[in-house]
């Protein structure tokens, strides 16, 4: 009954150890400190991603009028999600009694209360003996709760009003990211149970963001005066991109729990597919416009990096070359031609590179999963090209679970936004730009 | 021939660039500037300080013309800039002795358009 990823593994107490397959006499859960060492870190690279990585990714695109806004609401993203996932957001998404079974956790876990230092988590993913902390599971999980709202800025940058962001990021988290999350990575999932296999995220994060990405930019209109602006400091979105890839590797890496051969084979699928893609999307550059682009290499590498992120440890090297090939492909198609075509205002293609990257990568996984990567790490499913086609289904389920609710969640919470307090700023201060009319501040100075 | 300098709001470019357009007026140049009129510097705050009377950021048009199209330069500029608070700016207007297009050697009205 060990299933791969995430954490729907496992038991659901501490009393039921361990269900390692691979042992026949009962081991007994400890605390691992090789594992713990690796997790703390991976849980300060995940952090890395949120601020600086992707307020630099995503900073640099804008106009230099807006810069400091899309920083802040980066950073404060993380300020607020880290003090509401540890007072009401771990334990609604974790803990093992519900509120609603298979959907929401209740307060068991309120403020982290209840759980000791030494506590070992209740969940775990290729070793079910050798365990990190829970408090530390807690941290971990929080970094992924804090950037997937985030990554919803880069649809309605350099528009909305600052205190409407922080109303929709609150409750995107409660209404939108804990339940799904709950589905998904919790031992009562009513997805986990089926079997879905998301391996660092492609669903919870990536999908359900880019989505939440696509209904924000339809419902808050485009930008006025909206033609091709130059991306005000592309060294800032290279930059940015290049350290989004340095800390998926705590996301996708991290997300094994243990530092071990599956850490080891889910850092060669991360690493692979994101270069895989950025030269994917170079080459596609070059035939197609000429010129191999700054924009377009760090474009393609995080496209790359979001598609592989459910499959990265469950799939090959020969998987992650063609995930990290398609999602380039399919990206760069949907960000340059259906984009413009449908004439949403993703601004800075939230919904183009991770929904779409999310997408491919969730269901690649139920194609390409190879059960000799993840057998000896506790059982898993194999994909449909390895002889098990129902798990192509479970994980189209699981995507349309994750599309529906994702939608319908943003929907109604931008609505009741957009009555209350209206979402948008007002012409004059979009044209003004948001850092001086939502911040009084600047990012840059003519003349000192 | 005459030098149409104007000094606007930032966020007003766009506007007055349409306008222009719409006017015939199609060449200009565009400068990023520092400056106050009558309505005193801007106010930012860093870390609890209000900091009034910075210079504040305008935007400088310089367009040069012929005779017909002053009037008609004036009039856009002032239409799109306007919002009737202080600050819109201001629109100075002086004689063009000579013009030089570089790279044919024209002169004077021929290489104003």
């Amino acid at each position: 009954m060990n299933r791969p990823r995430c954490m729907a593994i496992a038991a659901l107490s501490l009393a039921a150890f361990p269900l390692a397959a691979q042992s026949s006499a009962p081991a007994q859960p400890f605390l691992s400190t090789g594992n713990t060492a690796w997790v703390l870190v991976a849980t300060a690279l995940v952090m890395f991603m949120t601020m600086p990585a992707l307020g630099m990714f995503y900073g640099g695109l804008v106009r230099k009028k807006n810069v400091l806004n899309i920083l802040m609401q980066c950073f404060i993203t993380l300020a607020v999600v880290s003090a509401l996932w540890v007072a009401f957001g771990y334990t609604l998404a974790f803990s093992d009694s519900e509120l609603i079974p298979g959907v929401l956790g209740d307060f068991k876990w309120a403020f982290l209360s209840g759980i000791s230092p030494e506590a070992l988590s209740p969940y775990a993913v290729s070793d079910s003996v050798g365990r990190i902390p829970h408090l530390l599971f807690a941290m971990y999980q929080c970094m992924f709760a804090v950037i997937t709202p985030a990554l919803i800025i880069g649809a309605f940058a350099e528009r909305m009003k600052f205190s409407s962001f922080l109303a929709f990021t609150v409750a995107w988290l409660f209404v939108v990211y804990v339940p799904l999350a709950h589905m998904i990575w919790s031992t009562n999932g009513w997805l986990a149970k089926m079997g879905v296999m998301d391996f660092a995220g492609g669903i919870v994060v990536h999908i359900n963001a880019g989505v939440a990405a696509l209904v924000t930019a339809l419902y808050i209109g485009k930008r006025q005066a909206l033609k091709a602006f130059p991306p005000h400091n592309l060294p800032f979105t290279l930059i940015g991109a290049a350290m989004l890839w340095f800390g998926w590797f705590g996301f996708n890496a991290g997300s094994s729990l243990a530092a071990d051969g599956l850490a080891a084979s889910a850092f060669v699928a991360t690493n692979t597919a994101a270069a895989v893609a950025a030269v994917v999307w170079a080459l596609v550059d070059r035939l197609i416009n000429g010129k191999v682009t700054i924009l377009g290499v760090g474009t393609g590498a995080v496209a790359g990096l979001a598609a592989i992120t459910p499959a990265a440890g469950f799939v090959d090297v020969g998987g992650a070359f063609a995930i990290g090939a398609a999602s380039s492909l399919v990206c760069f198609f949907m960000v340059s031609f259906v984009k413009s075509r449908m004439g949403y205002d993703d601004a800075l293609d939230a919904f183009g590179c991770h929904g779409v990257g999310g997408l491919l990568g969730s269901l690649a996984t139920g194609l390409l999963a190879n059960p000799a990567i993840w057998k000896a790490y506790g059982g898993g499913h194999a994909g449909l090209a390895f002889g098990n086609p129902r798990q192509f289904l479970v994980q189209l389920v699981a995507c349309a679970v994750a599309v529906a609710l994702s939608l319908a969640g943003t929907l109604v919470i931008l609505k009741v936004i957009d009555i209350l307090n209206g979402v948008r700023v007002d012409s004059k201060a979009e044209a003004m730009g948001l850092d001086i009319t939502q911040h009084e501040e600047r990012a840059y100075t003519v003349i000192e | 021939m005459k030098m149409v300098v104007a000094i606007i709001q930032p966020y007003k470019l766009e506007d007055v660039k349409e306008a222009l357009y719409a006017a015939d007026v199609n060449l200009l140049t565009v400068s990023e500037v520092l400056g106050h009129g009558r309505q005193g510097g801007a106010a930012e705050v860093y870390r609890g300080n209000k900091e009034t009377g910075n210079l504040l950021r305008k935007i400088r048009l310089e367009i040069a013309v012929n005779e017909a199209f002053v009037e008609p330069t004036i009039e856009a500029i002032q239409s799109a800039a306007r919002t009737g608070e202080v600050g819109d700016g201001k629109i100075f207007i002086y004689d063009l002795h000579e013009v030089v297009r570089i790279r044919t050697g024209e002169r004077g009205g021929e290489a104003i358009g």
